[in-house]
């Protein structure tokens, strides 16, 4: 849907309108919240940088990957991992906002997970980063929930049969769900480093297998 | 609330735009927006409750025709000016002024701890998680029935999965309620467990087969399924 509407009044609220903002209009829309509260001692570019760095440079798959990737090396630790996923990741430096409390669900041979947030974008930031939009948007929430197996395939290429039960996490509350994804196979003679960049995202979110 | 939102199992959305590579933010308002959302949050102005349901009363339109972070503008402004924060009338004036003159640029600012203070909160997090004294009323294996109900406000029971059975798979520490947080109306905590509804519990006839959702879900979700 692109409804654009022309008769855009700038003095509601956002959450008011009935139909998005001309785009052109954001940024400054955005601007003025930022000028109010620097204003009034709440905000500071110190702080938007700060965070966004954070996003930006430091918090991505690549550590979901490490942790996968140890998982894969350290029998151990893929228990620990199964069993309390965040302080798991925690011995790993690995944790924080919006996956304080972590669950990695296992791929075997007979069952495949897949994770969504139907009612908004829950994802657990510390081991995946920020979302991309394909999860975030309204047709992957309503679809994967109710025909994975036919969202797996169209969408993302992965062919399930039907004897292999696929469960759909839908992260209603503050858990944050991620996959533990099966070693594929012939990485037997990786080390850990080596198997750190087979680990995509998608495999993770469960899109992937 | 039975809103845009809560869109699991909607049909006719089209094809799903699945992209591998993508920047995290498309442009820079967007970017600003997030660092607000983490800034305004982290100092406690909202709660993540609040937060999610400004979000859920946008309207359809809206909701489903504008770019994802402008349902964060829309419940951050709201928020705002729903806890005094900022006034409506401040926050037209500065619109106006922004808007006619895109160049403006932003006032400096001494930052005083505030940016230490959240690069601290990242790691941290915020954990959800309130001790009560009862025990958990489900245990796990019980068949549950969620509720059949249909708040005018917050609730983090989708549509899809209300007046369905299902089984209690785990048992989580009691969370700040959603329902109520949302609203000012307390934490109300409450154990969380995680239930596991079958595919064709959900969709009967329309399932696939061998598919199974699980849902996180607040003890006053549930009842005993006999």
């Amino acid at each position: 849907m692109n409804a654009r509407n022309n008769d855009y009044d700038p003095s509601a609220l956002v959450i008011d309108q009935i139909y998005p903002i001309p785009a052109d209009k954001l940024p400054a829309r955005t601007k003025a919240l930022e000028e109010l509260l620097i204003g009034h001692g709440l905000l500071t570019q110190e702080a938007i940088d700060r965070v966004t760095a954070a996003y930006e440079q430091e918090i991505s798959p690549l550590l979901g990957a490490q942790v996968v990737a140890h998982a894969w090396s350290d029998p151990t630790f893929k228990e620990a991992l199964l069993s309390d996923a965040t302080e798991a990741c925690r011995s790993l430096g690995i944790g924080g906002l919006q996956g304080e409390y972590m669950v990695a669900v296992e791929n075997t041979a007979t069952v495949h997970n897949v994770v969504v947030c139907t009612l908004c974008s829950c994802y657990p930031w510390p081991v995946l980063g920020l979302p991309p939009k394909w999860y975030k948007y309204p047709e992957y929430r309503a679809q994967i929930v109710m025909h994975p197996r036919l969202v797996l395939k169209q969408t993302f290429g992965l062919d399930l049969p039907p004897s292999v039960e696929i469960r759909v996490w839908d992260s209603s509350s503050e858990i944050r769900y991620f996959v533990l994804p099966q070693r594929p196979s012939g990485t037997e003679d990786l080390s850990e480093s080596e198997l750190i960049p087979l680990v995509r995202r998608e495999l993770m979110i469960g899109v992937a297998r | 609330m039975n809103g845009i939102h809560d869109i699991g199992g909607f049909q006719g959305l089209g094809a799903i735009d699945y992209v591998a590579d993508e920047p995290i933010f498309d442009e820079d308002w967007e970017r600003q927006v997030f660092a607000l959302h983490v800034a305004m949050s982290g100092q406690g102005i909202y709660n993540i409750d609040q937060f999610r349901h400004g979000i859920e009363r946008m309207h359809p339109i809206h909701y489903l025709g504008s770019p994802y972070y402008e349902h964060w503008l829309a419940t951050i402004e709201d928020n705002l000016v729903r806890s005094g924060t900022l006034t409506k009338s401040e926050l037209n004036e500065m619109v106006q002024r922004f808007e006619s003159d895109p160049d403006l640029g932003l006032s400096s600012s001494d930052d005083s701890g505030l940016a230490q203070s959240l690069a601290d909160l990242i790691p941290r997090g915020g954990w959800t998680d309130e001790a009560i004294s009862e025990q958990p009323l489900f245990k796990l294996d019980d068949r549950v029935k969620t509720r059949n109900f249909h708040p005018t406000g917050h609730t983090r029971l989708p549509r899809y999965a209300r007046a369905k059975s299902g089984v209690i798979k785990a048992i989580y520490p009691s969370l700040v309620l959603p329902d109520t947080n949302a609203d000012n109306q307390g934490t109300n905590p409450a154990y969380v467990y995680n239930v596991e509804f079958s595919g064709l519990e959900l969709w009967g006839d329309s399932a696939e087969s061998n598919t199974l959702v699980r849902l996180d879900l607040w003890q006053g979700y549930l009842l005993l399924d006999a």
